[in-house]
């Protein structure tokens, strides 16, 4: 791409600064959460409103330049790698809270809005934004929807797709448009539920619309040691049993235990071969019995230990321990990947058990941390890459987990996302149809394949004639992406 | 493209569906339009093969499950053939422990729901809703229960459906965590069978709440349900569901309803009367009224929606359009979701069909004013036409304006770009 050519086109249209050509700066944006991938963008812009980023997109779409959106950079799947030959949109800069419509119980954010700053902002009005992925404290209401993030209690409140009720969109050919808002239901297909969670490969969005939720009226939040994973499972397996769908429930086994206190000193009970986190929310009459209810069932499962969260402080403790221990296990390995597998939660205990079994085989380390409610599951693949040979074991055992996921009726993915990291993997869940089908849905969004290409699907579709664009090669060909038939 | 006659085609579409075809009669008409045949495959495949069949004909084809809502949507513009869901009917795997089903499009709901109590689990919209799953889905319309357990496009994890051209796609999964691909099942859920058909769809699943309780209570204007639905959502009630009956020619009701286990629900009961104040009874059974249409079989219906904090607006604009047209309107409906539905008891006659199209267009104008915190502004909503008699319907504007057409369109093509699913019956003529 002519990178000078396209700056000058930008540059008048976008503040002071927002385009980013020095090269220095632009390798502060080279990778996203997923560090181990890594590509310099072209040029870097910085927008701060809806009318630039359409602007950009539109130059972009022009020319059949690649873009790529990006919010916080937290992303764990390289959804947001830039294209080398491409445009990087950085969407920080949008960072107001336009609207907090108490009344219908919604929000109206900029994208770049941080998720865990509108529960704070509406936490006194007693209403709070439900999905809470665990970088909630530095990640984007805009990555969120690109992602259709998750968290640990998405077990009973669903992901960032059953939260938006609307979206500002920037299509991949530059048009603004508004799909859904405040009330349900608009007339036409459900862009809504096809845009989020489709990892910036449909347009960008501008604006979102969320449902906030009414804080409960009770919180209460257990911690339940186990001698063992199985022991733990069965819990598990008991509460949900029972009909009880709690806000969240969280498995850590003995190894991600150790990382967790090496890094944070949260203090679970020693000796632990896991951990059961159980947060009980809603009715204070119904939590109050269920929870009891709970404390029985781990009991009888074999928990030797069961504290009880007093107060906000000491949930906070628990959780500490859970949601730092991605970066915990740091502590006690130079290296490790995090993997992201869903498995139908009833196999928990086989894939425990051939997770172990692999671990074992391979001689690689894996810390298991999971959401034991849903069956998602965040093996912790360690390894040291000063030793030669180490990292390819490692990428291994990883990957035969995820076939195991497959294997088990579950999924590649439960909230990563896809992005550059797990395209290879699509066809072992989705047969080459089903790709191709998908794929339609995008070339009716974005014809040209320059909306975060590369990413999702591992090989890109063509969309046929694309109208108005005849001159010169597709882009996807002449990226060396695709061939055209 | 030749004209196909009924001797060269009648034999291929019984080889695709295994010998399961009729000619169509007057009970196969949809919107008052007759179709030639009606194909019952009994799988996947058979779907695939009839549709490879159409779709190298030119034939229009209409998805038909029980038919409780085939007259929804505009008349198709052509319609060769009724493909009958009913027979892709099986229960093909219910995995209690994990809470999820996945089912046959045609199974009716009320046998769907039967299977799942034996496991005290249910498929989280009402008992009341009648039909088929896959006929559920392609109209989205899962009633009061919404309110806490989501539309119906949130409890789908998965679909398999059949493409115009043939190729049968599936997107999602069995677990209902799970961000791999896009979830075309998102993009089916009310898409009235005009973006593939539907064979399969995975679904996820509930406890059954050992206790239900209802707490109903008259409504005495349009500023006090406003202010009741206001209470409801602002509480701790975790209500499942709130519905408002607001008859043309009597007094409205709320009602609430409220699961749980005894202890839970006895004391949120015990909120419910007290917030819900004068007049408020307490019922281990619903309303009459609960969860079904309003209005009487032949009424024009409308689906209304709105701002959850437009109740007023909405009820005040349904009453000032139905006087103005001297059309009686009953309103019922999920007010604290945002969506009802309103019933309009015109005769058949010409007088009335003027009355219903010059209505439809009032309430349009009047629900699309900028939403104003008086109430006296409009309600940030939409107004769909469902059900009226085909002569109504060819007078009026099903869809009304709809945003984003363009690239709704462009999403048909991509997916049906011969118009084999039924052409015309979707918004924009899509």
């Amino acid at each position: 791409m002519d990178v000078e050519a396209l700056t000058a086109v930008l540059t008048p249209v976008l503040p002071e600064g927002a385009v980013i050509t020095d090269h220095q700066r632009l390798r502060t944006y080279e990778c996203d959460g997923l560090a181990q991938y890594r590509v310099v963008p072209a040029l870097v812009v910085v927008p701060e409103t809806a009318e630039q980023v359409a602007a950009v997109v539109a130059a972009c779409a022009e020319r059949g330049i690649p873009f790529v959106a990006r919010g916080s950079g937290t992303g764990l799947s390289g959804g947001a790698l830039p294209h080398a030959d491409g445009v990087l949109i950085v969407l920080s800069r949008m960072r107001a809270i336009l609207e907090i419509d108490r009344a219908n119980q919604r929000a109206v954010v900029e994208p770049g809005v941080i998720n865990l700053q509108l529960s704070n902002t509406t936490r006194p009005d007693g209403y709070y934004y439900a999905p809470d992925p665990s970088s909630q404290q530095v990640c984007s209401i805009g990555g969120n929807v690109a992602e259709n993030s998750g968290g640990a209690h998405c077990l009973k409140y669903g992901f960032t797709t059953g939260h938006v009720t609307g979206l500002e969109l920037v299509t991949p050919a530059g048009e603004l448009l508004r799909i859904g808002g405040k009330a349900p239901d608009a007339p036409g297909y459900d862009l809504l539920g096809a845009v989020v969670g489709s990892e910036g490969t449909l347009g960008i969005a501008t604006s979102v619309t969320v449902r906030l939720t009414r804080t409960p009226e009770s919180v209460e939040t257990l911690l339940a040691a186990f001698p063992d994973t199985d022991t733990a499972g069965q819990a598990v397996s008991s509460i949900i049993g029972a009909g009880v769908i709690p806000a969240a429930i969280e498995m850590m086994d003995a190894l991600a235990i150790e990382a967790a206190e090496a890094a944070v000193h949260c203090g679970y009970p020693a000796g632990a071969g896991a951990v059961l986190i159980v947060e009980l929310d809603g009715a204070a009459a119904e939590v109050r019995h269920q929870f009891d209810q709970i404390s029985e069932y781990c009991t009888a499962a074999g928990a030797f230990e069961i504290r009880i969260a007093q107060d906000d402080a000491e949930r906070a403790l628990f959780w500490k321990g859970r949601k730092s221990a991605f970066a915990a296990v740091g502590r006690i390995s130079p290296d490790y990947i995090v993997q992201d597998g869903v498995i139908p939660r009833t196999a928990l205990p086989e894939a425990l058990r051939r997770i172990t079994a692999l671990s074992v085989e391979r001689g690689v380390r894996v810390a298991n941390v999971f959401h034991a409610g849903d069956g998602n599951l965040h093996p912790l693949v360690l390894f040291d890459d000063a030793v030669p040979g180490e990292a390819e074991r490692a990428e291994e055992v990883s990957g035969a987990i995820i076939d195991l996921c497959i294997e088990l009726g579950g999924s590649i993915t439960g909230e990563h996302g896809v992005g550059s990291d797990k395209a290879k993997y699509m066809p072992r869940m989705f047969t080459a149809d089903d790709l191709d089908t998908m794929q339609l849905v995008r070339c009716a969004f974005d014809p040209s394949g320059i909306a975060n290409p590369g990413k999702i699907f591992p090989t890109p579709r063509m969309c046929g004639e694309v109208p108005g664009r005849h001159q010169g090669a597709h882009p996807l060909v002449e990226a060396g992406l695709a061939e055209q038939f | 493209m030749s004209t196909p006659t009924a001797t060269d085609l009648l034999p291929r579409l019984s080889d695709a569906a295994a010998g399961a075809v009729r000619e169509g009669g007057d009970g196969d008409a949809v919107d008052g339009m007759p179709c030639r045949w009606v194909v019952s495959p009994a799988d996947t495949a058979g779907v695939s093969a009839v549709l490879r069949v159409a779709h190298d004909e030119g034939l229009a084809v209409v998805v038909r499950g029980a038919g409780t809502k085939l007259g929804w949507g505009s008349p198709p513009e052509r319609l060769d053939v009724i493909l009958d869901t009913t027979r892709l009917d099986g229960l093909v795997d219910h995995a209690a422990g994990d809470l999820i089903a996945v089912v046959g499009a045609g199974r009716r709901l009320d046998d769907l729901q039967a299977d799942l109590g034996a496991a005290s689990q249910w498929f989280a919209v009402d008992p009341a809703r009648r039909g088929t799953l896959g006929g559920l889905v392609a109209t989205a319309d899962g009633g009061p229960s919404r309110l806490l357990y989501g539309p119906v496009r949130d409890l789908v994890i998965g679909a398999t459906m059949v493409r115009a051209d043939g190729v049968v796609a599936k997107s999602g999964g069995k677990v209902v965590k799970n961000v791999a691909g896009y979830d075309l099942g998102k993009l089916l859920t009310g898409s009235l069978g005009t973006l593939g058909v539907i064979t399969e769809v995975a679904v996820r699943l509930h406890p059954v709440a050992p206790v239900h309780r209802y707490v109903t209570v008259p409504v005495v204007s349009t500023r006090h349900a406003h202010a009741l639905v206001q209470g409801v959502v602002h509480s701790h009630l975790v209500a499942t569901a709130c519905e408002l009956d607001q008859p043309a020619d009597g007094a409205a009701t709320l009602a609430i309803r409220l699961d749980g286990i005894r202890p839970g629900v006895e004391a949120r009961t015990a909120g419910a009367l007290e917030l819900l104040g004068a007049g408020a009874e307490a019922s281990d059974d619903p309303p009459a009224w609960w969860g079904t249409e309003p209005g009487a079989p032949g009424d024009v219906r409308l689906k209304l929606t709105h701002e959850i904090a437009s109740v007023t607006a909405l009820l005040d604009i349904v009453a000032e359009a139905s006087d103005r047209a001297s059309v009686p309107v009953d309103v019922r409906g999920s007010v604290a979701v945002g969506t009802v539905t309103a019933a309009l008891r015109a005769a058949h006659h010409q007088r009335d069909r003027a009355a219903v199209a010059d209505l439809v267009d009032h309430l349009r104008a009047a629900c699309s004013r900028s939403v104003g915190a008086s109430g006296a502004g409009g309600t940030g909503g939409s107004v769909v036409v469902r059900d009226a008699d085909p002569e109504t319907k060819a007078r009026l504007d099903v869809w009304g304006p709809v945003p984003a057409l363009d690239l709704m369109r462009r999403v048909k093509h991509q997916l049906d770009p011969t118009r084999v699913l039924a052409p015309g019956r979707f918004v924009g003529g899509i």
